[in-house]
């Protein structure tokens, strides 16, 4: 059966004067209904570029997207910007990292979320208005029927993210997109909407895509994990799997640097040196190569000149990783999870 | 040039130097901070005021440093900044190194400002796009008059170098730098005086985790090597766990319960530190089977200009009872190092079902006055640690 979305071998390229940034460089995943795919990678790694991509965000601007992206069969980029149209919003929603900056502060909650339903459906003002209670009683805003008419500032944090989880799934989309949904909220809140937002995927059978930075909520979120570098993917798999063997250097810097709740306060925490690099003019070989303190296990400078393929790892077919290591199970368990989490070193060998 | 840390430095591998008990740098007794709200209109009387910061004390050994955490609106940046004396504080005192700072007059507050410095949240709003580098970190240099003209760019390169930046980047705008390295160049500027303390509101949140622990560890390098004590302001608890021996948890003002990082982390004993505690998302948790059971709370902090009567944090707390709304909860001392704000402390699951406070307050157990309950205790409001303590099980006082 074919997953419900495909995405296969998707770029998006942006030509600048300087050269062309190659902000998605041939990615590839799959997702099915009712199934949550985070994708993790620093700013600037291509993650909110490749979802904005399926929403066709990227029409109308100088980007060159190419590949292909198959929602339940039909293939988005193929379609006119009309056919798009009526999908966006319908079939695919998305919900913004900044709700203060995604809301427009002139007009009313009520308004905007109604705005979005009406756009789609051909009802009256008032049945978009009683649509618009049930939404915002579903996503937990107290006095729906009062609140819908105040503004976007009178408005918690958490309330306007609410807001715009109700606006994005008022006409039952089949796949919401959700950049970095809890970033700018406090850790109360974040648990609230993470709590919402699994509860209505299992109502309405939704599809997400979770973008994020942070892996903790990634871990307790997602069904698969994508792990994105210099606009690539370098790991892709089933989250738990990814998380207990993760295979690829990157991702274990990412493990390794934050720190938390259990992790012993005596020692330093373990950064990923260096900075991400440049887009318009990225590392040969395997981009991570120049921040990667494992690059000299693998013989003959492989690491500087040669891409590594997506490939399966050692455990499962379905846990794939871009890395030359020739054996990254033994690295990871005799190198990287000592520091991570002494106490599991015991169990997994 | 590499965003690496500096070699020079961070030899040594333990995180602590504050010994907890050292003869504090900062001393903050009762600080409150109310802004008023004034009516509309040509007279523009005040009608009411945000009760920011309400009474708030805690201690910042010499060298050592504080962790103040707290959702966004619970106080915690205003502390910060009337320390930093951006704001002067509507009553209590500001004692830094013996001496109160919360009155001064400018003129005399100047020779302090030397010695209290901030780090800044946003790396890309809390440094000038005109001035170039070099001037955006000699400037305080200039302003206090401390080293003659020729010898500040020799100064700022030091600087520079120490933060882990090239030394010779001096000439250059904030614009051509990174987040993480824009960072560091707020870091130097706010070490260009050779501060005593630092307060760093927020220095990592808007850095990706692997350049977050990059700073983190820059931060304890300076720490180590320069004795500067640090109030570090954040909201990511497991930032401040690692940064700071101790912690303080506000809640719409005040603070709730303060302690050594392991009774707060492992030993939480007010239901907001623990619900806190409990909705952080953790991967370890979940990697390896399960999360653990998630504390929800219902709504959003009230409102610091109409704060609830009682405990503040009663109206979203799972353990409110009568008692709560009609009495304000003390900050009692309930260990060696370890102050618990609440009527009901006690360990995760471990609450007692009479309010522990009652009797020290003469009231009933529903929060009444009650006159066969004899005065109430004289508590110790100090802002450092008692040499006694209230045992909450045994409900009586502790001599080590």
């Amino acid at each position: 059966m074919e997953a419900f979305l495909t995405v296969d071998d998707l770029k998006v390229h942006f030509p600048t004067v300087d050269g062309v940034v190659k902000a998605t460089d041939g990615l590839s995943f799959g997702l099915a209904r009712g199934k949550t795919l985070g994708i993790v990678g620093e700013s600037g790694s291509g993650k909110s570029v490749s979802s904005s991509a399926i929403l066709g965000l990227h029409r109308g601007t100088n980007a060159v997207v190419s590949g292909e992206i198959r929602l339940d069969g039909n293939n988005l980029l193929a379609l006119s910007d009309e056919e798009m149209r009526m999908r966006r919003g319908k079939e695919v929603a998305m919900i913004f990292q900044d709700p203060l900056s995604s809301l427009h502060p002139y007009f009313t909650i009520g308004n905007q979320i109604a705005e979005a339903y009406l756009v789609h459906h051909k009802v009256s003002k008032s049945a978009a208005r009683t649509r618009v209670v049930e939404m915002l009683d579903r996503v937990g805003i107290p006095q729906a029927d009062r609140r819908l008419n105040d503004y976007p500032h009178q408005f918690s944090g958490g309330m306007r993210q609410r807001a715009m989880i109700a606006m994005a799934l008022i006409n039952d989309p089949s796949l919401v997109i959700a950049d970095e949904p809890t970033t700018a909220l406090d850790v109360t809140v974040q648990a609230q909407i993470l709590d919402l937002l699994q509860d209505l995927q299992r109502d309405f059978n939704t599809a997400i895509i979770l973008i994020t930075h942070d892996l903790g909520v990634v871990a307790e979120m997602a069904d698969d994990v994508l792990v994105m570098y210099a606009g690539r993917a370098v790991e892709y798999g089933p989250c738990k799997e990814i998380l207990t063997h993760p295979e690829m250097p990157y991702t274990w810097g990412l493990l390794s640097s934050a720190p938390d709740l259990t992790a012993s306060t005596s020692g330093r925490l373990l950064p990923i040196p260096g900075t991400p690099p440049s887009l318009l003019n990225p590392p040969s070989g395997c981009p991570f190569h120049p921040r990667c303190t494992h690059r000299d296990k693998v013989p003959g400078d492989l690491c500087r000149t040669t891409l590594p393929e997506l490939l399966p790892g050692h455990h499962r077919e379905d846990h794939t990783k871009r890395c030359h290591l020739a054996d990254p199970d033994t690295v990871f368990r005799t190198e990287i999870l000592p520091n991570l989490a002494p106490e599991l070193v015991e169990e997994s060998s | 040039m590499t965003d690496q840390t500096i070699p020079t430095m961070g030899a040594d591998t333990s995180s602590t130097v504050a010994t907890p008990a050292g003869e504090p740098i900062l001393e903050v007794d009762n600080l409150r901070m109310y802004f008023p709200i004034k009516s509309g209109g040509l007279i523009r009387r005040t009608v009411g005021h945000v009760q920011a910061v309400d009474g708030v004390s805690f201690q910042v050994p010499v060298g050592g440093a504080l962790g103040l955490v707290g959702e966004s609106g619970c106080g915690k940046s205003t502390t910060g900044r009337v320390i930093t004396r951006l704001y002067k504080p509507t009553g209590g005192a500001i004692r830094f190194d013996g001496r109160d700072i919360g009155n001064l007059k400018p003129r005399a507050l100047k020779p302090f400002r030397r010695d209290i410095q901030m780090i800044f949240q946003d790396p890309y709003t809390s440094l000038n796009p005109r001035h170039t580098v070099g001037s955006i970190i000699g400037a305080p240099l200039a302003i206090h008059n401390l080293v003659p003209k020729k010898q500040i760019l020799s100064r700022v390169q030091e600087l520079l170098e120490v933060v882990g930046l090239n030394p010779e980047h001096y000439n250059r705008y904030p614009h051509e730098f990174s987040g993480g390295q824009r960072q560091r160049i707020g870091i130097a500027r706010a070490l260009t005086l050779q501060p005593k303390l630092l307060v760093a509101d927020e220095p990592v949140s808007a850095l990706d985790v692997s350049i977050q622990a990059q700073v983190v560890n820059l931060l304890q390098d300076i720490q180590r090597e320069f004795g500067v004590a640090f109030l570090f302001i954040a909201h990511d608890l497991a930032v401040v766990r690692h940064f700071c021996p101790e912690i303080a948890v506000m809640y719409l003002g005040k603070i709730v319960e303060i302690g050594e990082r392991d009774r707060i982390y492992r030993h939480a004993n007010h239901p907001y530190t623990q619900a806190l505690l409990s909705a952080v998302p953790d991967v370890k948790q979940a990697a390896i089977g399960g999360r653990r059971e998630r504390i929800r709370l219902e709504g959003d902090v009230p409102s610091p200009i109409n704060p609830p009567s009682g405990c503040r944090f009663r109206t979203r707390c799972p353990l409110a009872q009568e008692i709560c709304a009609r009495q304000e909860p003390p900050l009692l001392q309930i260990g060696p190092r370890h102050k618990v704000a609440c009527h009901f402390a006690g360990e995760l699951g471990q609450h007692p079902f009479k309010p522990v406070t009652a009797r020290l307050l003469g009231v009933d157990d529903q929060g009444n006055p009650d006159p066969g309950a004899g005065p109430p205790t004289e508590l110790f409001t100090q802002p450092g640690f008692a040499d006694t303590w209230f045992d909450i099980k045994g409900r009586s006082s502790v001599e080590p």
